[in-house]
């Protein structure tokens, strides 16, 4: 086992540093030059050749790569350009209130998902069935931006249940009065999708042999399924969790643009329309690094869930 | 009695032997029998057809025009009410005659000769429109026909090239194995690494706005999931006999990958294309709806719904849902007929569905 980790690893680190050439190279010949953005209209060609030499823009492309990756070994992640705050310091904040929106919708989207999926499988085949895939296939189809333009009309606007957007500092209250819309339109969209897919699993699962036995053996149906089918589907659903994972860190940026939610995922887009490199290249980094991470926890699960499992 | 069979039986020197039908024959077949199939892919051709008429102009070619007052209501809810003139009580009766004291009355009669000389055209604003109109007024049954085949056409276009990267990338990688195959596989990896919205977000960056530029910014950002696969399946068949019996009569290796190994991996592939249409159309919404999809000059899904946010606080509710029903109703048929696709061309995966 522990030979395997480090060999996963290993193996990280021609990935990560491929990451860091796309998005360095990416960014720096294609993207706006951030010393003009930041010298504003009406700088004069002198102040922007200043704020290149202060940002060390001028210097050859293969210094400044090397800078670049002397900063992410010393996780030295050096100050926003726009704003001047520490990239670290930007992450810090702005995490919290990702996680706040994010983890929420990924407990509820699985822990729906499942018992529908269930459900839903023990009557495969008949019309329930076949109205309920065909339902979340419209629902699937209506794209997320309506749901969100009349889910803030409907129970902000109208009916006056929560706020159309904002947050605060205090944890308690984002969760209570700010968060729900959001997860609740985040939920209602990914619902479909996910019962679809884990339908699929359990359907896989009924197919099998050991079902047919158990059944002959005189076993009840629901028992058969709670038991059986629903701990051999878990592999799969897990390795959908796993994949959804990262997304939880990077944040909706949609959601976060429409509900006003200071985090990550609006970070990026501001980041991205500033050519503010260091947050740009930080958050790449973190996020491959996370995605690689999670990887690598799932396959070791898969062991502990399966011991027929072999890591190679 | 004759030993020998009356029916002719397939053999090589026979002229009348039965032909076995070919996977695209029994494909077809299969899927005739699928009503719900065979109705999506109805509704499909249909989509598709209007979206030809509009590229060339037959609909909704002056989607542009405002022919109807802002915000005009659908025809079926019938005029919006007068707004209030005013406060101020307008007088009635005829107006007092100033010619004695208006230092342009000479002039009055003059003009009027001059000014009648000219056409003008009376451009009446219709009150209502079939589908409403948006707020500067234009029709917005026109323009979620013109809508429709920007955003489908961004999306079949995407997914081609994103198809065909994927593809060759994926056959290159599958069958040679080795050297390349590792590079590609790095390549895959850093594509997957990096967060999709960064992705997306950089090459927006290059690509800039338009058409084009979302056609190839979905494409290069969802090519690794089709190369997963197609790699898989070059990998699986470079190793059969067909492939080697091939091989050992002379068939170089490209001939090996493109001729006949393709064919029998490209169910894989169509399969895939049909659900990356639909996924790019909905991703080219969403890019369309942060400005970074196409330009402010063309009509798009996502331009529509952007507008229609503000619009619905003040009541107007008929764009936000023609375009949320048009799409729905295709993203549905495309995504049944995706469904149908797959369990006709390859049935081992029914049972599944």
């Amino acid at each position: 086992m522990a030979a395997y980790l480090l060999r996963r690893l290993w193996q990280m680190i021609p990935t990560l540093l491929g990451v860091v050439l796309l998005v360095f190279f990416l960014f720096k010949y294609f993207g706006g030059d951030p010393a003009e953005i930041m010298g504003g209209l009406n700088a004069s060609p002198e102040q922007i050749n200043a704020i290149r030499e202060q940002l060390g823009l001028n210097k050859p492309v293969w210094e400044q790569l090397w800078i670049f990756i002397k900063q992410i070994v010393t996780f030295d992640w050096g100050k926003s350009w726009a704003t001047n705050e520490s990239v670290a310091n930007l992450f810090a904040s702005r995490l919290p209130a990702t996680l706040t929106v994010m983890l929420p919708i990924l407990i509820l989207e699985v822990s729906l998902a499942i018992p529908f999926a269930l459900a839903v499988a023990a009557v495969r085949g008949s019309l329930t069935d076949r109205t309920v895939m065909i339902l979340s296939t419209v629902a699937v189809s209506i794209s997320l931006l309506v749901y969100v333009i009349v889910g803030q009309y409907v129970f902000a606007f109208r009916l006056g249940w929560f706020p159309v957007q904002g947050w605060t500092d205090s944890v308690w209250t984002n969760l209570t009065t700010y968060a729900p819309l959001p997860i609740m339109v985040a939920v209602a969209v990914a619902i479909a999708p996910y019962t679809r897919l884990y339908r699929t699993f359990f359907l896989d699962e009924i197919g099998h042999d050991y079902v047919r036995t158990a059944r002959a053996k005189g076993m009840t149906e629901r028992t058969i399924l709670l038991k059986h089918v629903l701990r051999n589907a878990m592999i799969p659903i897990m390795t959908n969790i796993s994949v959804a994972l990262p997304g939880v860190f990077v944040g909706s940026f949609l959601l976060e643009v429409f509900f006003s939610i200071p985090g990550l995922g609006r970070e990026i887009l501001l980041a991205v329309n500033r050519s503010d490199y260091p947050v740009i290249q930080a958050f790449a980094i973190y996020i491959a690094f996370l995605t690689m991470v999670v990887n690598l926890i799932t396959d070791v699960l898969y062991k502990l869930v399966d011991p027929r499992v072999v890591l190679k | 009695m004759s030993a020998v069979m009356s029916s002719p039986t397939p053999s090589a020197g026979n002229p009348k032997a039965q032909k076995s039908e070919g996977v695209w024959a029994a494909s077809w077949r299969r899927m005739k029998a699928d009503k719900v199939g065979m109705v999506s892919m109805a509704i499909v051709a249909f989509f598709l057809l209007m979206v030809i008429a509009s590229a060339s102009g037959l609909l909704a070619k002056n989607w542009q025009k405002e022919v109807g007052v802002p915000n005009a209501p659908p025809t079926f809810m019938g005029p919006a009410p007068a707004e209030a003139t005013g406060v101020i009580a307008q007088p009635k009766g005829p107006n007092v005659d100033l010619s004695d004291i208006d230092p342009l009355a000479p002039k009055y009669k003059e003009w009027e000769e001059r000014a009648s000389k000219f056409k003008t055209e009376d451009v009446v604003k219709a009150e209502t429109l079939p589908l409403g109109g948006d707020r500067l007024g234009r029709d917005v049954l026109a323009k979620v026909i013109k809508g429709a085949e920007v955003s489908i056409l961004v999306g079949v276009l995407a997914a081609v090239v994103a198809t065909i990267i994927g593809t060759v990338l994926g056959a290159i990688s599958g069958f040679f194995g080795g050297k390349i195959g590792d590079f590609l596989e790095w390549l895959y990896n850093v594509f997957t690494a990096i967060p999709s919205i960064l992705l997306i977000f950089a090459f927006a960056v290059i690509f800039g706005k338009g058409v084009l530029s979302v056609v190839m910014i979905l494409g290069l950002a969802g090519w690794p999931g089709i190369y997963r696969l197609i790699r898989a399946e070059f990998m699986k068949h470079s190793v059969r006999e067909y492939v080697r019996s091939a091989e050992a009569i002379g068939a170089s290796r490209y001939s090996r990958m493109f001729k006949h190994i393709l064919p029998n991996v490209s169910h894989v592939a169509l399969v895939q294309l049909s659900l990356h249409v639909v996924s790019f159309i909905k991703s080219e919404v969403i890019l369309s709806y942060l400005g970074l999809g196409v330009g402010v000059d063309q009509v798009s899904w996502g331009t529509m719904l952007s507008e229609s946010q503000s619009e619905l606080i003040l009541g107007y509710w008929w764009q936000l849902v023609s375009v949320t029903a048009l799409m729905a109703v295709f993203v549905t048929a495309f995504a049944l007929f995706t469904d149908a696709l797959r369990d006709a061309l390859d049935p081992k995966l029914r049972g599944l569905e």
